[in-house]
């Protein structure tokens, strides 16, 4: 290398400023999803990104075209596996919708608990997957560890920790088990206790609020236009939550706020996130209290819903019941419906066509983070190369659902 | 080749012992691997699971990830491996400088799982050499830390026989129903050619 | 609510408007796929109708069931107003269509994917290209007609993998159980004395 004191004229002492391309995944570690950005870099600024996505295109809507309505609930599971309840709720009210059926309130109340539980862990793993990826590894930790409270509770009410396949269309699978309301009033708590250790973490530490606040912002307008829904739209400050707006399930009776951000920043996405977890919480608790203990959570059809084992066993009348749906499936009406429901990030859609029979014809899945993540390139043009990294895992980016 | 042939001296106020240089060198690896976790999907959750407090995968000495591949030997594949992506996957382990070991974890990654389809790759062991399965969708953390001994008693045997699992098609029933070759050999090659050509 | 959005629609465009309906309560236009493009943008910029919230766009494939053989199917809600509305056009094939990424620029990544899974063309689209497929994939996965476990793999598999047959040898596969946790070797001295 030559020595710097040598004659210069002006200027000759910058760097090269062509544009230099970086790949950033699909295998990158602080891309906790498969995404690939192609960063067209000036120096350290972003000029370019092409992002792009299918790394994990698993052919979700090709599977449901195969099996009966009710073996599609194993691949809802996995689409955003961070909270897989959500989409079991999910699927289950859409062909409920086409059915034209609704389930008892008591199941109502069941499948809300069980969301919102869903909904906590989902943006535990958010928030400590950003957090692990700015380098403050404890809060992680701490959530990781939150997580498993609600995981033991999932454990012993579906059997599963993360995969639960627990939705059935006109019910659930299990009735509640006898100590659910006191393991979910035992578990909140402490859960909340521990959210809150990991937050203080964060929102007391110089550089993790240097590197989100004013990055990653985006306005309101352009939010709704690129189809954003969940916390990222309500960060930008517009109010839309599917469980205030078009109330499903019992949402309508329970008190709860939609907490609303003024930026569209990374900090303001954050700090949605961990209030939605108390206000989840607070419908928790309401939901308990309003839930009986008695009584059936299956709607009482028998084309719908699987008889009891006893008369499988026992009945010719059961057992031909049986076989009937899990051989040639539930019988859905011809047609087509949308039916959408607040998941983890957003508004997630399914719209289900079928042709009558046991099988469904097309179900399409409408993810919200796929809607989203052709926002991030806008977000990071401009931005420093770092920013990305904070940005990107603000917006919660889960794989299964965004790639299908 | 037999492990651990320890002799211990009597009388040693130290207590030294001697031992075979490679059942050293194995016993040392095996409780030091550098991981390099390729982690693609749900089994993402157990593996963050796997790596906190609860489980704690730092017990077996295993936890300090590598992110890049040229200083990991063991390589977790976390998740479904699509099509698009086992190029990468293969390019990351040559990377690896051997000796290298290969965890599969999940039943996607062990043979694609219930993803039968065009997009999925049947396994990662038909791209790369795969030394422990784990299978389980996503498999508990008991099951994993059960793989991860597994590992750890082959790299002490110093094995390296990668291990296989069975084509998800069976080739006679293939060939009965292709109807032109009785040998299941010819059955399974074009059972080959007809998954891996192009319309 | 939304009633009025089709009725409006239906007054606009007259015979654009092909079929209407309201199944299960998500009202439903079917539209001419000539004037889709017109149609969207007055949606988004009529007052009564103001959908600006893209929601979603796909396509279903009717082959052999239904002639034209392709829907293409958009959703949009209106932010203020909190309706929504369900525009659908149908195509034969080559099935193309006008893009609606200069409307809402939610569009652009769905009619992308829409493209990667059908095959649908969008005419004007900026930057159409496969998202979830790589490109070196032939065809179109979600058509009726692609057989859903035709696989094109980028890396050639290795041999031994794919042309392995059972049944298998003793040597292969994965040695479960462990050889040298439960083993219980007797500690032999230099003597060649063992401990006992």
């Amino acid at each position: 290398m030559e020595p710097l004191d040598i004659e210069l004229d002006d200027g000759e002492l910058e760097l090269p400023n062509e544009p230099m391309q970086v790949n950033m995944g699909p295998a990158h570690p602080a891309m906790h999803g498969t995404v690939r950005m192609v960063v067209d870099l000036s120096g350290e600024t972003i000029t370019k990104v092409d992002v792009q996505i299918g790394y994990l295109h698993r052919g979700f809507e090709k599977m449901c075209e195969r099996g009966t309505w009710t073996q599609v609930f194993p691949y809802v599971d996995r689409l955003n596996y961070a909270s897989p309840m959500l989409n079991n709720v999910g699927f289950s009210l859409a062909v409920e919708k086409m059915l034209g059926v609704s389930v008892p309130e008591r199941c109502q109340h069941y499948r809300v608990v069980l969301g919102e539980l869903a909904r906590i862990c989902d943006h535990m793993v958010c928030s400590g997957a950003m957090a692990m990826e700015l380098g403050a590894f404890t809060p992680f930790l701490w959530f990781a560890k939150a997580r498993e409270l609600i995981w033991d509770v999932f454990e012993e009410e579906t059997g599963a920790r993360v995969t639960h396949s627990f939705g059935r269309v006109g019910g659930m699978a299990q009735e509640p088990t006898a100590n659910f309301k006191s393991m979910v009033r035992a578990a909140v708590p402490a859960v909340l206790a521990l959210i809150a250790d990991g937050e203080k973490l964060l929102l007391a530490n110089r550089i993790f609020l240097d590197r989100v606040e004013n990055v990653g912002v985006m306005s309101k307008e352009r939010a709704i236009a690129l189809g954003w829904t969940g916390v990222v739209l309500r960060s930008t400050g517009v109010p839309y939550d599917v469980r205030k707006v078009h109330p499903y399930l019992t949402y309508d009776r329970y008190d709860f706020d939609v907490p609303v951000g003024t930026s569209g920043d990374n900090f303001d996405r954050f700090m949605c996130r961990q209030e939605e977890i108390r206000q989840s919480a607070r419908i928790i608790e309401q939901a308990l209290e309003q839930m009986a203990d008695e009584g059936s959570v299956n709607i009482d059809d028998p084309r719908i819903v699987l008889p009891p084992k006893e008369d499988v066993y026992s009945t010719i009348e059961g057992t031909i019941q049986h076989f009937k749906i899990i051989m040639e499936g539930i019988k859905v009406p011809a047609g087509e419906c949308y039916s959408y429901t607040e998941a983890g990030n957003g508004e997630l859609g399914f719209y289900i066509v079928s042709d009558g029979s046991g099988t469904p014809y097309r179900i399409r899945i409408r993810p919200p983070c796929f809607a989203t993540m052709q926002g991030v390139e806008e977000m990071i043009v401009g931005g420093m190369l770092p920013d990305v990294v904070p940005t990107f895992g603000s917006v919660n980016m889960i794989g299964g659902e965004c790639d299908h | 080749m037999t492990a651990s042939q320890t002799y211990v001296f009597d009388g040693s106020e130290q207590g030294f012992a001697t031992t075979r240089f490679e059942d050293l060198l194995n016993w040392a690896q095996k409780y030091s691997l550098f991981q390099y976790p390729f982690v693609t999907a749900c089994c993402a959750m157990e593996f963050m699971a796997l790596a906190s407090p609860r489980f704690d995968m730092a017990r077996f000495g295993a936890e300090a990830p590598r992110f890049s591949p040229r200083q990991a030997d063991l390589l977790w594949v976390v998740g479904t491996i699509s099509q698009r992506q086992a190029p990468i996957l293969k390019t990351v382990y040559d990377q690896m400088a051997d000796p290298k070991y290969v965890l599969a974890f999940g039943t996607c990654a062990s043979c694609g799982g219930f993803y039968d389809n065009y997009t999925t790759l049947a396994g990662i062991d038909k791209v790369i050499p795969v030394d422990v399965y784990v299978p389980g969708c996503p498999p508990r953390p008991e099951s994993v830390i059960d793989g991860l001994l597994l590992l750890q008693d082959k790299i002490q045997r110093g094995d390296r026989t990668p291990g296989i699992v069975k084509p998800r098609t069976d080739p006679r029933v293939v060939a009965s129903q292709l109807a032109t070759g009785h040998s299941t050999d010819v059955a399974h090659a074009q059972l080959v050619e007809l998954r891996t050509s192009k319309p | 609510m939304s009633k009025r959005v089709l009725q409006r629609l239906t007054e606009v465009f007259g015979a654009a408007v092909i079929e209407t309906h309201s199944q299960h309560g998500d009202d439903t236009a079917v539209v001419v796929p000539s004037r889709w493009k017109e149609i969207a943008a007055f949606l988004r910029d009529d007052e009564k109708c103001a959908m600006n919230h893209f929601i979603d766009l796909t396509a279903v494939d009717y082959l052999n069931r239904r002639e034209p053989r392709f829907e293409v199917v958009l959703h949009v809600r209106s932010i203020e107003k909190l309706h929504r509305l369900r525009l659908k056009a149908r195509l034969g094939e080559p099935a193309t269509i006008d893009t609606l990424s200069g409307i809402w620029a939610g569009a652009d990544w769905f009619e992308r994917e829409c493209f990667d899974m059908f095959g649908v063309e969008f005419v004007g689209h900026p930057d159409l290209r496969r998202i979830l497929m790589y490109p070196e994939f032939v065809g179109s996965p979600l058509r009726k007609d692609y057989a859903a476990q035709h696989t094109q793999p980028l890396v050639e598999y290795r041999p031994e993998a794919v042309g392995k047959l059972p049944p298998f040898d003793e040597h292969e596969g994965m040695p479960f159980g462990r050889q040298t946790h439960d083993r219980v070797e007797p500690r032999v001295n230099a003597l060649g004395f063992s401990d006992e």
